[in-house]
This record gives C-alpha cells, structure tokens and sequence, in this order.
C-alpha cells in the first residue's frame, strides 16, 4: 500500500459529499435539458415527429439494460461488504455487458434516426432530443470506461479502503444516471411514442 | 467481524432485490398503459408523471439508499437544494416560453 493509498475515514467522507455536490449539479444540467426538449418537442418543423422515429419495444430493451446494470451493480456492492474480491469483479463485468449493451442499443438508434433523415439538424425537436438522450449516453459510456479502470485498481491493489471509497462514488454515478434514464423514457419516448 | 460482515451484506442484498421488483413494476406499468392505449391520452400522461416520480423516489431510497436518518445532513440539504434551484429553472422555463408561445400564436 502506498502513502496515497493510506487515508482517513473523514477524507473519504468529505470526497462522499464532493462527488454528491457534483451529481447534484450535474442533475441541473439534465434538468436544463429536460426544458429545453420540452419546449422544443412540437417544433418538428414540418419533419419526423416522435411517433415516426420512436420504437416503444426498443426503448424498454434499453430501459432493462439499465435497470439490470444498477442491480448488478448492487451486487458488486454486497460482494465488496463481505469482501470477495472475485465476486465483486465478476458483477462489474456483468454491469459492463448490460451497460455497454445499452450504449450499443442507443447508437443502433441514432444511426437508423439519421440514416431516415432524423439527424439532429433536421427540426428544433430532433436537436434537443439528440443533445438530451446524447448527453446521458455520454455519461453512460464514461461510466464504463471507470468501471474498466475499477476492475484493473480492484486486480492490481485488492480491496483497499480508497479503491472502495472509488467504488461506493461509481456506484452513485452509476445509480444517478439510471434515475435521469427514468426521467429521458417517462418525458421523451412514453409521451413522444403517443403523438 | 466476519458474521457481521456476511449480516450487513444480507441486509443489502435484500435492499437492492425489493427496489429492483418495485422498479419493475414501476416501469412495467406506463410502458403496459401506452403499448394497450387503455386510457385517455391525458390519463394516461398522468399515470406516467406519477409512476415516474415513484420510480425516482425507489431508486433513491433502495439503490442510493438515502433516507432521513443514516444518510448525511449536509447531503440532503443539497439534494434539497438542488431539488429548489431546479423547480424555479423548470418552472421559470416553461412559465416563459409557453406564454411566448400563447402570444405568438394569437
């Protein structure tokens, strides 16, 4: 263990509230963009409106994927309480396959949205829905990128008290982005797959 | 220490299963309404406005596990908080703009 790796219960506490002050405005810029759409969402301009390009089935795929990530995710969590650290890698892999499954799902969506003639630059609404549903996939993708680092600190350094801290801060990020995907199908897909 | 380890970790398993059945029911529901048009269009916005704000609320309490005892006070303020500044933005926006709206259209 090395000196970085030694550190006090009251600084993984105030990293804690740090990563919370963070989420929290990052749940303002979602919240930002949720209006933006809102408002923008009947300005099709004559181009594909929601019904035309949303696909009720595909979305509830994506919408498991998610849901299923946070589970397994939660179970990484239980491993790391009772400290098996080959449990803990192996549901970080699963919550990778499912979460990599749904950014794989998104993006078949966007091609086939711009391969119609759905691109973002086509009407207001097709450019707040792209920038709203993007910026989650963004997240989404940089969630996996820290689970893979997770995994390689968990392999090379064990179960030490900041590799955990750095999961328990994966795991909010991790959670909070399912919530905002709670938000992204109830305000976009479900009213949008209506007309 | 071990079996206090193997408790907690009990514990949690049961958390993350019970909010992972009430979120899928949660989401089951308004994706069932809007596949089978059961209801009026406006029923069935509503319904998926409530099973939205349930769902929000499971996921934080059963996967954040936020609740008002164990969880920080400092971190509730700023969920608070955060929760205000986005009510004024989202209520100021659409105040704004769907009033524009009305003008422009009369």
């Amino acid at each position: 263990m090395s000196v970085s790796e030694t550190s006090l219960p009251e600084a993984q506490d105030d990293k804690a509230f740090g990563f919370w002050l963070y989420l929290m405005s990052d749940a303002i810029i979602f919240a930002l963009l949720f209006a933006t759409y809102v408002v923008m969402s009947g300005n099709t301009a004559g181009g594909p409106t929601g019904k035309d390009v949303f696909d009720l089935s595909h979305t509830f795929a994506e919408t498991m994927l998610l849901l299923f990530s946070s589970v397994t995710f939660g179970l990484a969590t239980v491993a790391l309480l009772s400290d098996r650290r080959a449990a803990v890698i192996g549901w970080l892999a699963v919550t990778f396959a499912f979460g990599a499954g749904f950014v794989g799902m998104e993006l078949s969506e966007f091609s086939g949205m711009i391969a119609e003639g759905a691109s973002p630059q086509r009407s207001g609404f097709l450019s707040a829905f792209f920038t709203l549903v993007a910026t989650h996939g963004l997240h989404v993708s940089a969630g996996l990128v820290w689970i893979l680092l997770m995994v390689g600190q968990i392999a090379v350094k064990g179960l030490t008290a900041p590799v955990r801290s750095r999961l328990m801060r994966l795991g909010l990020f991790w959670h909070f982005l399912d919530i905002v995907w709670i938000g992204i199908f109830s305000v976009v897909y479900l009213p949008g797959v209506m007309g | 220490m071990n079996d206090a380890h193997a408790d907690a970790a009990r514990r949690r398993l049961k958390v993350y299963l019970t909010g992972f059945v009430l979120a899928l029911v949660l989401t089951v529901i308004p994706f069932g309404l809007v596949a089978q048009g059961f209801f009026s269009p406006a029923l069935t916005i509503a319904a998926i406005a409530v099973a939205a704000v349930i769902q929000v609320l499971v996921h934080l309490r059963f996967f954040l596990h936020l609740d008002l005892k164990s969880t920080p006070r400092e971190n509730l303020l700023v969920l608070a908080f955060a929760a205000i500044l986005i009510g004024i933005m989202l209520g100021g926006s659409f105040w704004i703009m769907f009033d524009l709206h009305y003008r422009m259209m009369v």
